[in-house]
């Protein structure tokens, strides 16, 4: 079975890397195709490459505070590009009031501040082993 | 047993681990491994500095006068990603950045209501803005110049250190030749016209947040200080004792307490042996190593999150045990949101117990001669030389930074920590030791308040509107013609700038038309 391709990166403006590069390294370790578009990018962007690459998950990282707008401008972008299917996942510095309205934006699963590594890798396996069996 | 940066650690120290007496030699003295001042801080205690900014300039300024009120000694400027990175708070791209992690500021019109009632000449700010540090400058010495105050007395630092934002913050602009021409020209400008203000402050606590160690925090800021050095001594119009007392640094203090106290001391011994090795400095005062620092960052955690009080205590003590020059202390929810008034307030005053309460800014250096601390600082030493030397050996910080080789060590660093936190070997009490199922603290945090975004658009387009339209062409467009030689300070043609009110998205689009954008590579 083909790896499940996840792209992971950060739109908007905040540069703090670390989580989206720690998040990248250990999804690569755990099997999947992992690719990593880097900070700064639009909403625009990272649609386009979802499609380009044909990847299952858009993973993003936000520590602004700005996730909820931030991930309402990629979930239309991946409408817009026809990407209807791709899932998408936030995690950041996101308090765990905002998880409905993340969840309303667009987002499949949500990280919010204090989730382990292991548990948000076993939550995006089991998120792709779903649209596995997806017809 | 090991130190948290690697360092082997041995039962206990003893006479056979001094290096000599004469390695150690007197506070205040070269190369000040003991601290810069031979009385220690009875001269002048450390700068309490709160980092502090949000919304527009009117919350930001309430809150300025607030901590100074409450006996804050200086300002900390945080500023909004899109003042950051060059966009006008009318960007279409940037609606949602507006305000939220700093204040928002487009034009000199915001920089005047930020100081509003505030004195320019009695107080000192810093500023942590890099890729549009200049034009923050530019405002700040136009603000003052309407507020009557000589730029002579101006006090403060722009933190203006763009080599690390191409790894770790990514808050660049340009790409790094022209920038580091702007960076020396901010330097030479205050230096003539600025003095006592800091043009640049070396900035490792970024590298560090990412995933650096302490040695390689270290290494990797003075590597960058070199690279400044080098651009404004290659220049020829100045030597390193007119220009070194502009220079300060900047770094956080994290959890293990001892390594952290001679990382400070292994830092001042080193670059003092760097300013006067490397650039033949005849003043010893140029030689000083001025140290800021913050107690907190990526060592806070959110489970059982009012722990973050207790480790930002401990790494307060030991960044005064370090003789650091001036502190902010971060507030126990910075896991979660910008903190409240409440939260800020304990974080001040928790320096403030340690100031006036412990004793411990009593005696300089006071760990100075202790077996371990300075076997600690000779082996710190020892490590950031080397990091160093592999650096110089691969071409220099901008190669470093342009191969992505930094962004590789730091990312490799923090998955090495990130699995000895996975597999309990680096113990964190709440987090892999002691846990309990205590809930997320439901943080206030502060909300984005529509209201002060649609009064900053407001601002913008009155200024918009009223300004002389002529007066912003001209400075612009001797701006960038400016930009397009080598030899032209661009500061006082900044200065024309802010007074005529162009925007800070406006400048930063003429200077990207000259020399284009940085290009960051995406290494995981």
């Amino acid at each position: 079975m083909a790896p499940v391709r996840v792209l992971v990166g950060k739109p908007g403006l905040d540069g703090h890397d670390r989580g989206a590069k720690l998040v990248a390294r250990a999804l690569r370790d755990a099997g999947f195709e992992v690719i990593y578009l880097g900070i700064r990018q639009r909403p625009e962007t990272i649609a386009a490459v979802a499609v380009q690459e044909d990847v299952r998950i858009v993973g993003l990282s936000i520590l602004s505070g700005a996730h909820v707008a931030l991930t309402k401008k990629t979930a239309d972008a991946l409408r817009a590009a026809g990407a209807d299917d791709v899932l998408l996942v936030v995690g950041g510095t996101v308090p765990k009031r905002d998880v409905a309205r993340l969840e309303e934006a667009g987002a499949a699963a949500v990280y919010p501040t204090g989730t382990t590594i292991e548990d948000l890798v076993e939550s995006m396996r089991a998120l792709s082993g779903a649209t596995q069996t997806t017809p | 047993m090991h130190s948290e940066a690697g360092i082997p650690l041995a039962a206990s120290y003893g006479p056979a681990d001094l290096a000599s007496p004469e390695s150690i030699p007197p506070p205040g003295e070269f190369p000040f491994t003991r601290g810069n001042f031979s009385d220690g801080y009875r001269g002048r205690l450390w700068t309490i500095r709160q980092y502090s900014g949000f919304g527009t300039a009117e919350e930001s300024n309430e809150r300025y006068r607030y901590l100074l009120d409450q006996g804050g000694t200086g300002l900390s400027v945080a500023f909004d990603l899109p003042t950051q990175c060059g966009y006008d708070s009318d960007h279409p791209d940037v609606e949602e950045e507006v305000g939220r992690v700093g204040v928002a500021l487009d034009t000199l019109a915001d920089v005047e209501i930020l100081f509003d009632q505030i004195p320019l000449d009695a107080i000192s700010t810093s500023f942590t803005i890099n890729g549009t540090a200049a034009i923050i400058l530019a405002f700040y010495l136009a603000a003052a110049e309407l507020q009557g105050v000589d730029r002579a007395k101006l006090r403060g630092t722009i933190q203006n250190d763009i080599l690390k934002e191409y790894v770790s913050r990514g808050t660049w602009i340009w790409p790094p030749r022209p920038s580091l021409r702007l960076i020396a020209d901010t330097i030479e400008f205050c230096t003539d016209e600025v003095p006592r203000f800091n043009a640049i402050s070396v900035a490792g606590a970024h590298f560090r947040d990412a995933g650096a160690n302490a040695a390689q925090e270290m290494a990797f800021t003075l590597m960058d200080g070199i690279t400044y050095c080098d651009e404004v001594v290659a220049r020829g119009r100045m030597t390193i004792d007119e220009f070194a007392p502009q220079v300060s640094f900047f770094f956080y203090t994290h959890g293990d307490f001892f390594e952290e106290i001679a990382k400070y001391r292994a830092g001042r011994r080193r670059w003092a042996h760097i300013v006067r090795e490397r650039y033949g400095a005849k003043d010893d005062r140029s030689c000083m190593f001025r140290v800021g620092c913050v107690a907190g960052g990526a060592s806070l955690y959110a489970p059982q999150a009012h722990n973050n009080i207790v480790r930002v205590a401990y790494e307060a003590l030991a960044s005064v045990l370090g003789g650091v020059q001036s502190m902010f202390t971060a507030a126990w929810d910075e896991p979660f949101a910008i903190p409240t008034e409440e939260s800020a307030t304990l974080a001040l005053r928790t320096q403030q117990v340690l100031a006036y309460e412990t004793g411990v800014a009593r005696v300089a250096d006071p760990l100075g001669g202790s077996y371990y601390v300075e076997a600690l600082t000779d082996e710190m030493e020892v490590r950031v030389i080397d990091i160093m030397d592999d650096l110089e050996r691969r071409g220099g910080m901008v190669k470093a930074v342009e191969e992505g080789y930094l962004h590789r060590l730091i990312s490799e660093e923090a998955f090495r920590v990130q699995q000895a936190v996975a597999s309990g070997e680096r113990e964190i009490v709440g987090v892999n030791r002691f846990q309990t199922d205590e809930e997320a603290p439901e943080v206030e945090g502060y909300e984005l308040d529509e209201e002060g975004r649609r009064r900053q658009l407001e601002r913008l387009a009155e200024v918009k509107r009223t300004r002389s339209t002529s007066d912003v062409q001209t400075t612009l467009g001797a701006l960038g013609k400016a930009a397009a030689q080598d030899d032209v300070n661009l500061m006082p043609l900044l200065v024309n700038c802010a007074k005529a009110y162009c925007t800070v998205g406006e400048m930063v689009g003429v200077l990207k038309t000259e020399w284009g954008e940085f290009q960051q590579p995406a290494v995981f």
